[in-house]
This record gives C-alpha cells, sequence and structure tokens, in this order.
C-alpha cells in the first residue's frame, strides 16, 4: 500500500543493513518508460530478484546533455510513448504495491520538475513512495530550495562529484546531500568506455573526508570484475547503460528476464569478494 | 543593483540563468569564470580584442540610413546598423573573436562549438584558422542538410564538422553534443558558445564581446543625427545581437528595446520560435530562462524560416529584459520576414540575413505608424548569402 503521510527515506536503513552484514550495495539504473511504459515495473521487480539493494529510476528527458548514445536512445524511446514525470510517480506507487521495502531513486533532469512545481514535485514523490532524487542538472547552490522541500517530504537529495570537484564543492555537497553521493568516476557522459580505478580508489578518500554518507561509484562499470573491484574501495556500485543495452537488445517480452539475469552475475561477482 | 551590474557572481539575472549543469562541467566553468573575470579587467587583453575587431574584423560597422525604404513606409526613419558588413558577415565573429582570445590566454588548442544554420560554426572554425587551433564543429544532421553551403565553408577554413544524430537533430541537440565533449575533454577543449545563453559565464561573455555594436552606436547616431534613435529593434535567437545591441543602451531609458521573435507560421499554429512570445520559464542549458517546452517539459521543436532563429531557449538576460519590462518583444511570421528581405534586396539592394529580416519587418511595420521625426534603428546582423537557397525554396525554385 502506498503510505498517506511521507515516511523517512528507506536509504539509510539499506546502507545500514549492508555495512553489518559486510556488503556493498547494488543500484541498478534503468530508463522509466523504456522499452515501452508496461515493462518499467516487472523490469524493477526482475531487478530486486536478481540482487539490487537501491533502483534508480531515470525520468525521460529531451536533452539528457550528460547522457552517452545508449542512455540517450532509451531516453527517445520513452519519450516515444510520452512517459512523463508523472507516469514515473505512477510507476513508484505501482512498484510499492508489491515492494515496500526497496529504496527507489528518480533520477533525471531539471525541466520536467521546474514544469511541475516544487511542491508538487515533493508531494508527489513522497505519496509514491519515492526515497531520493537525483537531478543531474542541479548543482548545490542551486538546490537549496528544491532540497528542502525533498528533506521536509521525507526524500534524500542525492548529488553527483566528479573526478574534477574540488575540496570546496565536496564541502557543498556535503551540506545538502543525504542518502548517498554519486562519484562519477569518468571525465565524460554515461556510457564511456574508461574508468580509472587507480583515480577511484585516491578521490574516495578524499571524498569521505568531507562527506560522511555512503559513497557510491558509477560511470564506466560494465561487468562484475570491474564492479567488484568498485564495491572493494567503495559503498555502492551503479550500473547503468550497460543494463539500458542489454534492454535495449532485448526481444519482446524478454528485457525484464535479461537485465534480471545480468544483474544477478554482477551481483555474484560482488559478493564473492565480500 | 543597477541592471548593468548583471549577473551577479553566480550569473544570476533576477530569476534567470545561474549554472545548471552536471557536477563534471563545474570545474571548468569555474576556470572560464575565473580567467575571463581577469581578461575583462585587463587593459593589454581590451586592446588586443580591439585589435582584432579593427583589422580583422573591419570595425567599427557603419550606421546607415535606409532612405528608400523609409519613403516606402512612409513614416518613421529606419536606420541600419551594419552588422553583415563585418568579416564572415555576421556578428557572430564579435563573440568568435573574443572567444578564441580568451582560449589562447588559457592554453587551450582545441576549440569546439555548435552551430544550427553554420554562422555561428563558420565564425568559429575561422577565429580558429586564424590562431592556428584545432576545430570541432557540432550540427544537427538535419541543419547539415539544409545548411551545405556553410558545412562547406566550415571544412575550407579547416574545421571538422560532427553530424549529431540525437533527438531533433537540431541546433539545440548540437548544443548537448558540444557539451558532452567539452566533459569528456574539459582539460585541453574550449567550448566557444555562439549566443547569450548556455550556463555563466557565457551569457554575459557572450553579451560583453557583442557590446562593440551599443557602444558603437551610442557615438554614431548622435554623430548621424545628434541623439540617441527612439527604438532599436534587433532579432532574437538565441540573442547574441540583440544583448549585444542593447545591452550599453540598458540605462537611457527613453531608448525602446525592441527585440523580434520567429513567429514561423503564426504564434497560433505553434509551429514557432518566439520563447519569449509564448514559452515558460524553465531550465535548459545550463541557466533558467523562458523555453518553448510542454506541458511536462519536455523541450519543443521549433520551426522559423531562419535556422539561425530556431532554437527553444533564449539568453536568460533577456528573459529579466523582458520581465522588468525594460525591454519587449514581439514575433514576426517566416512571410513577414520574407516580404521584409526582398524589400530589402530591391529598395535598399542589400540582401539581409533572413534572421535580421525579422527585425527589419518589425521596423517597418512600426515606421508605417510612427511620424517622420521618429528613428529605428534595426540592428542588421547578417548578410543573407547563405540563405540563398531557402529563399528560393520559398519561392518555388530551387538553384
Ligand atoms: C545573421 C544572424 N542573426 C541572428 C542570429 C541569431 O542569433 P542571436 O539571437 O544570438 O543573435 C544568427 C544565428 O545564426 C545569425 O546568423
Amino acid at each position: 500500500m502506498p503510505r498517506d503521510v511521507p515516511a523517512l527515506s528507506r536509504i539509510p536503513g539499506v546502507f545500514d543493513k549492508l555495512k553489518a552484514a559486510g556488503r556493498k550495495a547494488l543500484i541498478p539504473f534503468i530508463t522509466a518508460g523504456d522499452p515501452d511504459k508496461a515493462s518499467t515495473v516487472p523490469i524493477m521487480h526482475a531487478l530486486v530478484t536478481a540482487g539490487a539493494d537501491i533502483i534508480e529510476l531515470g525520468v525521460p528527458f529531451s536533452d539528457p546533455m550528460a547522457d552517452g548514445p545508449t542512455i540517450q536512445r532509451s531516453s527517445e524511446r520513452a519519450l516515444k510513448h510520452g512517459t512523463s514525470l508523472k507516469d514515473c510517480l505512477a510507476f513508484v506507487r505501482e512498484f510499492r504495491a508489491r515492494d515496500e521495502v526497496t529504496p527507489v531513486v528518480l533520477m533525471g533532469y531539471a525541466n520536467p520538475i521546474e514544469a511541475m512545481g516544487y511542491d508538487a514535485f515533493a508531494a508527489a514523490a513522497a505519496l509514491a513512495g519515492v526515497d531520493g532524487v537525483l537531478v543531474v542538472d542541479y548543482p548545490p547552490e542551486e538546490s537549496v530550495e528544491l532540497t528542502g522541500k525533498l528533506r521536509a517530504a521525507g526524500i534524500d537529495s542525492i548529488f553527483l562529484l566528479s573526478p574534477t570537484s574540488l575540496d570546496q564543492r565536496m564541502e557543498e555537497v556535503a551540506h545538502l546531500a543525504s542518502g548517498y553521493v554519486y562519484y562519477v568516476s569518468l571525465k565524460g557522459v554515461t556510457g564511456a568506455a574508461h574508468l580509472d580505478l587507480t583515480e577511484v580508489a585516491r578521490k574516495i578518500p578524499l571524498i569521505r573526508s568531507h562527506v560522511k554518507l555512503p559513497i557510491g561509484v558509477g560511470f564506466g562499470i560494465r561487468d562484475g570484475a570491474t564492479a567488484r573491484a568498485v564495491a572493494s574501495i567503495s559503498d555502492a556500485v551503479v550500473i547503468g547503460s550497460r543494463l539500458v543495452q542489454e534492454i535495449e537488445a532485448s526481444p519482446p517480452g524478454q528485457a525484464a528476464a535479461n537485465v534480471g539475469a545480468l544483474v544477478a552475475e554482477i551481483r555474484r561477482a560482488m559478493d564473492a569478494q565480500a | 543593483m543597477q541592471m548593468t551590474d548583471l549577473p551577479d557572481r553566480k550569473g544570476h539575472f533576477g530569476p534567470y540563468g545561474g549554472i545548471f549543469v552536471a557536477e563534471t562541467l563545474m570545474y571548468a566553468l569555474d576556470e572560464l569564470r575565473d580567467n575571463y573575470e581577469r581578461l575583462r579587467q585587463d587593459p593589454a587583453f581590451v586592446a588586443e580584442f580591439e585589435y582584432e575587431l579593427k583589422h580583422y574584423v573591419g570595425r567599427p560597422s557603419p550606421v546607415y540610413f535606409a532612405k528608400r525604404l523609409t519613403e516606402q513606409c512612409g513614416g518613421a526613419q529606419i536606420w541600419l546598423k551594419r552588422e553583415d558588413l563585418n568579416h564572415t558577415g555576421a556578428h557572430k565573429i564579435n563573440n568568435t573573436m573574443g572567444q578564441a582570445l580568451v582560449a589562447r590566454h588559457m592554453g587551450k588548442k582545441r576549440i569546439i562549438a555548435e552551430t544550427g544554420a553554420g554562422q555561428h560554426g563558420v565564425a568559429s572554425a575561422t577565429v580558429a584558422a586564424r590562431f592556428g587551433m584545432e576545430c570541432v564543429v557540432y550540427m544537427g544532421s538535419e541543419d547539415i542538410h539544409r545548411q551545405a553551403q556553410n558545412v562547406y565553408r566550415m571544412k575550407l577554413l579547416g574545421a571538422s564538422v560532427v553530424p549529431v544524430e540525437s533527438g531533433s537533430k537540431t541546433l539545440k541537440d548540437a548544443l548537448n553534443e558540444a557539451m558532452r565533449d567539452w566533459v569528456t575533454n574539459v582539460e585541453g577543449t574550449f567550448y566557444i558558445i555562439g549566443t547569450v545563453a548556455g550556463p555563466h559565464p557565457y551569457p554575459m561573455m557572450v553579451r560583453d564581446f557583442n557590446s562593440v555594436v551599443g557602444r558603437e552606436l551610442l557615438t554614431q547616431m548622435p554623430e548621424a543625427i545628434g541623439r540617441h534613435p527612439d527604438a532599436i529593434l534587433a532579432c532574437v535567437g538565441g540573442g547574441s545581437n540583440a544583448m549585444g545591441a542593447f545591452y550599453p543602451f540598458i540605462p537611457h531609458k527613453d531608448v525602446r528595446l525592441i527585440g523580434v521573435e520567429a513567429g514561423g507560421l503564426g504564434l497560433q499554429s505553434g509551429k514557432h520560435a518566439a520563447t519569449l512570445c509564448a514559452g515558460r520559464p524553465g531550465v535548459l542549458h545550463g541557466n533558467r530562462t523562458y523555453l518553448m517546452q510542454d506541458e511536462n517539459g519536455q523541450i519543443m521543436e521549433t520551426h522559423s524560416i531562419s535556422a539561425g532563429l530556431d532554437y527553444p531557449g533564449v539568453g536568460p538576460e533577456h528573459a529579466w529584459l523582458k520581465d522588468t519590462g525594460r525591454a519587449e518583444y514581439v514575433a514576426v511570421t517566416d512571410d513577414e520576414a520574407l516580404e521584409a528581405f526582398h524589400a530589402m534586396c530591391r529598395v535598399e539592394g542589400i540582401i539581409p540575413a533572413l534572421e535580421s529580416s525579422h527585425a527589419v519587418a518589425q521596423a517597418m511595420k512600426m515606421a508605417r505608424t510612427m511620424p517622420k521625426d521618429k528613428v529605428l534603428l534595426v540592428n542588421l546582423s547578417g548578410r543573407g548569402d547563405k540563405d540563398m537557397n531557402t529563399v528560393a525554396r520559398y519561392s518555388g525554385l530551387t538553384l
């Protein structure tokens, strides 16, 4: 049952449990409405069954400036069916009918939220059972107002940090962020090929000295081996483009099964390390 | 704070502007802002820019009394600021020259740019050649198709033109792709944005470089007619030629500032690019401004006969000038712009860019209703050689 009053985000509890068990979080990303609206909720359940700890649900946008070709195409497919922010909230609500525990983070761009309005969005997201929001093109200095409204609605604001983030920016993020922070492990857009593990390993302690939240790492993670390596130096592994690619390549009706199998394989690789 | 002191440190013009980009780009924008803040105060840099404007671009551009066009309209005087006479044929070079100099000072050797009609791409390729820099221009595959001649010009100038196949395959998608390139190659690459849009400091920097237009007018018009014009008119796509002409006049409250948007097939048709006339505020391409968007906040495809005005956003400073009432914004249809284009050709012997023809059309409309001692100054942002194919097609011809 969807909640009527905003409860607290499920995200901290998940990280606490994982920490106690000595495990790392696996956070898959999919674009809502890709390949069609009916597939999204079944794919979300399949991700959980396969071992996902948190789901990042991409809200499609016409101008995904920070995304590479794979996620761009997924947004175009979703928009072809008219998938809107309202639809994304409806997907989460529907997902909550069967899953009351897995946190869902909406990830997307500013304008659909601007169009809905901060108050309406915060209220609708809380009602739907959203736990976190990551707006790619709201840096901390432009998101004080929204962050405040989301916090009041029991929703975490997730922020990105990048290889080029200086100490001062980490401080700014530390002030506003809750849930976890998302370290973008390379210079570039989503789906790019190269992940520099040494650089990630060097940066994470630096981030930890400023930000006391769990740190997820994403961008460029494509297989179990990389996921395992990243898990060993961070708190969470985010995988997006590789999964979206799998969905793109799946015959009609097969996306949930295929993406589930891939996530299960990555989960096994990650846990073998733990 | 005075309006001319805007933007604030974070790039805001009232509620508009700002920096809305992914974290990966913040460092590059900080670096650019710090360098530009330093250079704009540096007399040696200013002198270097002015030297290039004079000897390479061919400034100052003259003001010209369009006597026969004025007579044809039978009312207020129509004067033209001849940005069409600049090297490469438009105001765009004022900005690309300025940014190329900033790039040089920052030690960047690779230039990237987005382009719609190809004018900004040509102006970027030109300055890159001038300074021996690599140049990559992103252009929607639809536009490449429509603007084959400018694509060839860019190639002659040594630039590579990368077709953009995503989204609507037009200017906005080219801008997205250029941003993606910049995020990926942020160290050695300088992104020359072609209009007063994008994240801070671009709207300010592009305005500053184009403000040479308005500064020249501040002395040219008093020299010519003993006073400032009653109104300054300029077409508005992203808004760089308009901002350049308007900015020095913001404190001169007796001068009306009129931005002319692309009304396409008419505002009722929905097929237009009149963002300030018919759009709503939102966030796109790194700033908050008016946008053409649907009820779900998705950016809409726009239409204009002129590729240079075919953009679903507009510079944030224009958004603020609109809200504060300091500037007025109107729309002119494809047909009206074409009519002004032909009038200019036949009556004045000047082939104007289709973009600029929008401003001319509005001036003609207004002149007819105003007395003969009133003066309208049109910023003729570019020449129309690039538009031969488009105009011929609208006249049912193929060249
Ligand atoms: C001649 C000319 N005028 C105007 C524009 C529109 O740009 P802006 O509104 O930035 O001046 C263009 C763009 O390509 C142009 O080529």
